[in-house]
């Protein structure tokens, strides 16, 4: 019992709770499913809660460890282990956090099989926590394949016209990118002796020339899964099909692993491929910043420019990462909570617009601030938090990785401060596309006629953004304590580098 | 001063309430309309109006207080901590207030000049949210405005090129939300009248000019290890670092100077600013927010002292955009278009001031023209305001007194007929309608267009002085002279056009004078456009010498690290500058003075210069050009990259076609030829084997039950059988 | 004391008359009945040779049989209810679905 109560397994497996209790429902009890499902949500971010509070914020080594042999094979130990500390404690609670706001946004939005949908959502949960907790590569990796099934079906089940085809792309295409990272799991733990992370990153020793074949084995995995240009055609189609609740999960959470990947094994595990191919990285980012920036710009779906203008957003965070130094590491896992709460604010605002009009085409759109001018206030500080306006989170966020870059383009580390400058350049064209959607939707006159007896938001649609508005001015306006969780983490990573 | 010098001093705490109070106000407002809601009431506009300009009057308040205790502090400079802010590894900004006399001087200009317009703008406001029939609007307009003068204060307090930056951004965004405030007007406009556009313009413009900022704050930081003023300036002088990175670093700055103070390339957004409404264009777009970049280049002194080719530089961005937009402005109908170039072109002058070094002349330019243009403008909203309702009275009664909506918000649709009221050939003749407004509106032209002794005069003068002393280059004064004449020329015109002559438009004809709230900015400003320029008297005898000068001296000398030089008054330049404005003017009366327009009559001008006047009111297609050379592009490339890159080649063709038709292709193959013909085969024979002998067994099965216990009988007796007898 | 060839023919005539009466007779009771006519020439064999060699485990084995022959008799009767209320007969040649 002791076990099962420690705080790190509590935060995992609570869902289950909710997954058993969901199962004894019939199908036409839909609003106790819902019920469910957002107390048993709450009730795990209110033990995410809990493990923040007993978490020691000065101590850069992994916290509140459960350690258990899960089963062997051979000379093999496979762990059962969880850790937590300044690098995924606030990806913890974002997704506890984004979890229920998500279940709530789906009140009305999700009439059919209600039950499933909520059961899915929960085992979602379980596997993206999982991810982020757990510190062996065996355990990792079963987290990590675990949470493509519910997402699949999310998308699947409940997505729009081409759902099928959106989610068996967004399946294989991440399915293919686990593959080659399995088998540098297997070579390490076959090598090393251990699939268990610390250990791993306290034995150092991988010769460098074999660093570099890990490095990208497992970059295969992430890269595709933030995604990195040019490996994000499947981000798109995924967006566009899933369901709001699955897209602002899609953005907020299952990218961010993507990115944490690298941080927690990319980046300490393979330090000299990392240092060796951060320029690589880097360039790849600022692309993707650039790119995606520009492609946004040019779509006629609300959703779609979101879900580019994400491939913008992950860029900034990667150059923050392979900046390889304090002040764009801190920066980039700010940025991952960032667009975490920006862009998936923005999927919930276009998920309430899609709810009242079907559509998402801007040409339907225009002048909403009239009858809509809470809405249109609304998405106007998400927007601008996305564009990185100071006093919002999105800059301070973007501030640091190009602070971070700029400094690491100095360095022999990435070798030129351009990249630095290309990214920030990347701040104006984020400008264009994010006023241009502004401007199409909420600006103008109100021209379709079908739009004016649109009604504004209800209270429950404003208590499921205002949460998300209070960390966007929170982070903006005082993001020291956001900063003091991860930084003695973020230093020990540094120090690891020995830069 | 009555007070002691330690209470006075201890003034200097309260200098975060600068923008506490006005973000009070814009909560309160923001809030206001549903309060009003419950409380079932109307009155909502008096109080939004009332709140606005409170929290307005005590940011002031608190301004003069800082001006106080400086005073007393004779000029020290005060750093007033408020709060840790961003604090990564060695990367720490708090948020910090800095009192110095040239913060002061903008905190000043920012919450005096901006009081005023709050102030006009609830008589303005008024009007203009009932002929755009749309009277919530009220609340929403006042809650911009404080938000405006909240950003303003951050960026003018701020200790740190960070907290500068956060002002900067938000009074940008402040700029766009303001710009478009009418967003449902004019959209089917495709020159850059389209409100909403002009709105994203201008943010777009700015954003390319903080990139410059972010750029030079990348390269401070990682210099000297810091972003705050009072730890950089003394670094500055006896840097001893790579060579060129000063140079960068202001050279990045400059590139925001010219998005935020609308320099050449980045002016272009400002006149189409004008499509917010007039006291924004007053307040941000002629009086505070677009002289952020002179205030820039005058707080980072120190750092465009210690290169040498900067100055040139920047003073030739400046004197040029003030000589280009000063012949635009001549050939523009629009009243506030023509004020717009106009502003562009004074802000050219002082950039050119601040780029010489000449940091004093500057900001003296600033102040006064702070208040003349901003009453230059909130004139000409009267003047728009007065036309309009002489085309169009609304069922007004007591006006601003008068809250119920009784009838008066509708009928503005039945509207049809296409009227511009602020074209100014359909002006004219204003002068006897609108008596107040037309002597404001003198004051703030004379003193624009440099006329002893107003206020423009001696702040023109001085940037004269300084620019004909300038060793950079000649090209600066010959070019702020010529712009001299032609801000004089326009002026001239404008006035003849606007307020002489008989109205040519029945508009013009029934024109109605301005209420109280809207005269009184007016009346103030004029007085200030009048003495202004007195306040930095050149001589030494009468008032005090310099005054301005030493008051910003002390912030100058400490950061600088050396005295100001004040200049002598030179007679020279100061008589051929008055000379050439007073030709100007009387060049204009001749075109336009002696012989009024007509209605209907082609601008004199026009067939005077034919081409040329034709590219001065074509804004000398610049527009256009960046249309062509900047826009257009952008969107081809964008099209390009989505459709043609990224949709068509790699997520169709790459992956629908390269990996996802070969895989089905592969799997067709596997599963045609080679499955189904011949591993499936093999099973298909042997079922085919299981359901023939299954087809004939299953005769066995009868179902009689007694042919089934005879079987089991049988086989009994044949078991038993064998068991016994063969055994 | 009978001898024991004498139990033996008994049972063998019992269990000959029940075998006959399952294969050839249509009535379900009847057979049914038939059954339990083999189970007791089983039962009877049983007995018998229990006392003859004087084991208890024949005696025992009777009440088992006994016991499982009254559970087949309830769950047999049902099933012959079952059938009758669905075929409206106990004709067992009715109930042929089974017919391959």
């Amino acid at each position: 019992m002791d076990f099962i109560l420690q705080p790190l397994n509590l935060v995992t497996f609570f869902p289950l709770v909710g997954v058993l209790i969901l199962l004894f429902l019939k199908k036409e009890q839909k609003n106790a499913a819902r019920w469910i499902a957002m107390v048993v949500s709450l009730a795990t971010f209110g033990i995410s809660l809990w493990v923040l509070a007993q978490f020691n914020a000065a101590d850069p080594n992994l916290q509140m460890e459960v350690k258990a042999i899960w089963f062997s094979f051979g000379e093999w130990d496979i762990m059962y282990a969880l850790g937590i500390d300044g690098m995924s404690i606030l990806l913890v609670l974002l997704t506890t956090f984004l979890t229920p706001i998500s279940i709530l946004s789906t009140w009305t939005a999700v009439e059919d099989r209600v039950r499933d949908f909520m059961l899915f959502f929960l085992l979602l949960e379980i596997g993206m926590v999982g991810v982020f907790l757990a510190q062996d590569l065996f355990l990792f990796y079963v987290f990590w394949e675990f949470t493509l099934v519910p997402m699949y079906f999310l998308i699947g089940i409940w997505g729009g016209d081409q759902r099928m085809y959106a989610a068996i792309k967004f399946f294989l295409y991440t399915m293919a990118g686990s593959i080659l990272m399995l088998l540098a799991i297997l070579w390490l733990g076959n090598t090393q002796g251990t699939f268990y992370v610390p250990d791993l990153v306290a034995m150092g020793g991988i010769p460098d020339s074999i660093q570099t074949w890990l490095f990208f084995a497992f970059a295969a995995a992430f890269a595709i899964k933030v995604p990195m240009w040019p490996l994000h055609s499947w981000l798109p189609d995924a967006h566009v099909q899933a369901p709001t609740a699955g897209s602002v999960i899609l953005a907020g959470v299952l990218l961010k692993m993507g990115t944490y990947g690298f941080l927690r094994f990319n980046i300490p595990l393979f330090p000299q491929a990392a240092k060796e191919w951060a320029w690589l990285m880097a360039l790849l980012a600022v692309i993707g910043i650039l790119y995606g920036a520009l492609v946004s710009y040019w779509q006629k779906d609300v959703k779609k420019l979101v879900a580019y203008s994400s491939v913008s957003h992950l860029g900034f965070v990667m150059l923050g990462l392979f900046a390889l130094n304090s002040t764009g590491i801190q920066g980039g896992i700010l940025q991952m909570v960032n667009h975490g709460i920006s862009t998936g604010a923005l999927f919930l605002i276009i998920g309430m617009i899609y709810e009242r009009r079907h559509t998402r085409e801007f040409d339907e759109f225009g002048g909403l601030w009239k009858v809509m001018p809470v809405y249109a206030v609304l998405t106007l500080i998400v927007a601008l938090s996305s564009m990185g306006l100071p006093g919002l989170n999105g800059f301070v966020g973007e501030f640091t990785i190009l602070l971070g870059a700029w400094g690491a383009g100095q360095t022999p580390v990435l070798g030129s401060v351009l990249y630095a400058g290309f990214a920030a350049a990347g701040v104006i064209l984020a400008a264009v596309y994010i006023l241009y959607m502004f401007g199409k939707m909420f600006l103008g006159p109100l021209t379709n006629p079908k739009n004016e007896t649109l009604k504004d938001l209800n209270l429950r649609e404003i208590v499921t953004l205002v949460p998300l508005l209070v960390l966007i001015f929170w982070i903006g306006l005082y993001p020291k304590p956001f900063f003091d969780l991860m930084a003695p983490a973020v230093e020990n990573l540094v120090a690891i580098l020995g830069l | 001063m009555l007070l002691s010098e330690t209470t006075t001093t201890g003034f200097f705490q309260l200098v975060p309430w600068i923008v506490f109070f006005p973000a009070i106000g814009l909560l309160i407002n923001t809030f206001m309309p549903l309060v009003m809601k419950a409380l079932k009431r109307e009155w909502g506009e008096p109080a939004v109006a009332i709140t606005g300009v409170t929290a307005s009057g005590l940011a002031l308040v608190v301004s003069v207080l800082q001006f106080i205790s400086l005073r007393a502090a004779h000029g020290h400079e005060q750093v007033v901590g408020v709060a840790d802010w961003l604090n990564i590894g060695s990367f720490n900004i708090p948020w910090e207030f800095r009192v110095d006399t040239l913060s002061v001087t903008m905190m000043l200009v920012v919450s005096g000049v901006g009081t005023l317009i709050h102030l006009y703008s609830v008589g303005y406001m008024h009007y203009d949210v009932r002929y755009k029939g749309d009277p919530k609007s009220y609340a929403r307009f006042f809650v911009y405005l404080n938000l405006f003068i909240a950003m303003m204060m951050i960026l003018v307090s701020g200790n740190s090129y960070l907290m500068l930056f956060v002002g900067w951004e938000g009074v940008g965004l402040c700029s766009f939300l303001l710009i478009g405030f009418w967003y449902t007007k004019n959209p089917d406009a495709t020159d850059g009248t389209k409100n909403s556009y002009a709105a994203k313009k201008a943010f777009i413009a700015n954003r390319v000019g903080d990139f410059g900022f972010l750029m030079a704050m990348f390269i401070t930081f990682w210099h000297f290890g810091t972003l705050s003023f009072s730890e950089i300036f003394p670094e500055v002088a006896h840097y001893s670092g790579p060579d060129g990175l000063i140079w960068w670093i202001a050279g990045f700055m400059l590139l925001g100077v010219t998005g935020k103070s609308a320099q050449i390339p980045l002016y272009v957004w400002l006149p189409d600013a004008m499509a917010g409404p007039t006291p924004v264009s007053a307040l941000i777009h002629a009086a505070t927010m677009v002289t952020a970049g002179v205030y820039l280049v005058a707080r980072s002194a120190p750092v465009f002292n210690a290169v040498e080719g900067v100055h040139v530089l920047v003073a030739l961005v400046g004197a040029a955009t003030a000589l280009f937009a000063a012949t635009i402005a001549v050939g523009q109908y629009d009243i506030k278009k023509v004020l717009a170039y106009s502003t562009v072109s004074q802000l050219g002058f002082m950039v050119a001031a601040v780029g010489m070094g000449a940091y004093v002349a500057g900001m003296f330019h600033l102040v006064t023209h702070a208040f003349f243009k901003a009453l230059l403008f909130l004139a000409s909203g009267s003047v728009i305001l007065a036309v309009e309702r002489g085309h169009h009275p609304l069922e007004e009664t007591g006006d601003a007194k008068h809250t119920g909506h009784d009838s008066h918000h509708d009928d503005h649709d039945a509207h049809h007929e296409v009227f511009d009221p602020q074209d100014m050939r359909n002006m004219g003749g204003l002068r006897k309608r609108i008596p107040w407004t037309f002597w404001t509106y003198m004051a703030g032209t004379l003193a624009l267009a440099g006329i002893f002794p107003f206020a423009g005069f001696w702040s023109k003068d001085e940037i004269l002085l300084d620019a004909s002393h300038f060793e950079g280059t000649a090209l600066v004064y010959i070019f702020l002279v010529i712009a001299a004449i032609f801000t004089a020329f326009y002026m001239g015109r404008q006035v003849w056009m606007v307020f002489f002559g008989e109205p040519r438009h029945h508009a013009a004809e029934e024109a109605k004078e301005s209420p109280w709230t809207v005269l009184v900015p007016l009346v103030v400003l004029a007085v200030l456009s009048v003495l202004g320029g007195f306040m930095n008297w050149p001589f030494k005898e009468g008032l005090e010498p310099h005054a301005f000068g030493h008051w910003l001296d002390y912030t100058f000398a400490v950061s600088t690290g050396h005295e100001g030089h004040f200049p002598e008054f030179d007679f020279g330049v100061a008589i051929q500058s008055t000379i050439l404005a007073v030709a100007a003017i009387i060049g204009s009366w001749l075109l336009y003075g002696r012989k009024p327009l007509k209605a209907g009559q082609t601008d004199p001008l026009a067939k005077a210069l034919g081409p040329i006047f034709k590219g001065m009111n074509a804004k000398w297609w610049v527009d256009e050009l960046y249309q062509a050379v900047i826009l257009t592009p952008y969107e081809k490339l964008a099209k390009f990259l989505s459709q043609t890159i990224d949709w068509n080649f790699w997520h169709d063709w790459f992956h629908e076609k390269g990996i996802r038709d070969n895989f089905q292709r592969l799997a067709r193959f596997l599963a045609d030829p080679v499955d189904l013909g011949f591993i499936d085969r093999i099973s298909h024979w042997l079922a085919q084997g299981a359901q023939g002998s299954g087809g004939w067994l299953s005769k066995l099965q009868t179902g009689y039950v007694r042919n089934y216990a005879l079987a089991v009988f049988t086989g009994v007796v044949a078991i038993l059988g064998y068991l016994i007898l063969l055994r | 004391m009978v001898p024991i060839d004498y139990y033996v023919a008994l049972s063998a005539v019992l269990f000959t008359i029940g075998a006959l009466g399952v294969l050839t007779r249509r009535n379900a009771i009847i057979i049914f009945m038939s059954i339990e006519l083999m189970l007791n020439a089983g039962n009877l064999l049983f007995v018998a040779f229990a006392r003859m060699y004087e084991a208890l485990s024949g005696q025992i084995f009777v009440f088992f049989v006994m016991t499982v022959a009254a559970a087949e008799v309830a769950v047999g009767l049902a099933l012959i209810v079952a059938v009758f209320r669905t075929k409206n007969t106990i004709n067992i040649d009715e109930a042929s679905t089974l017919k391959g």
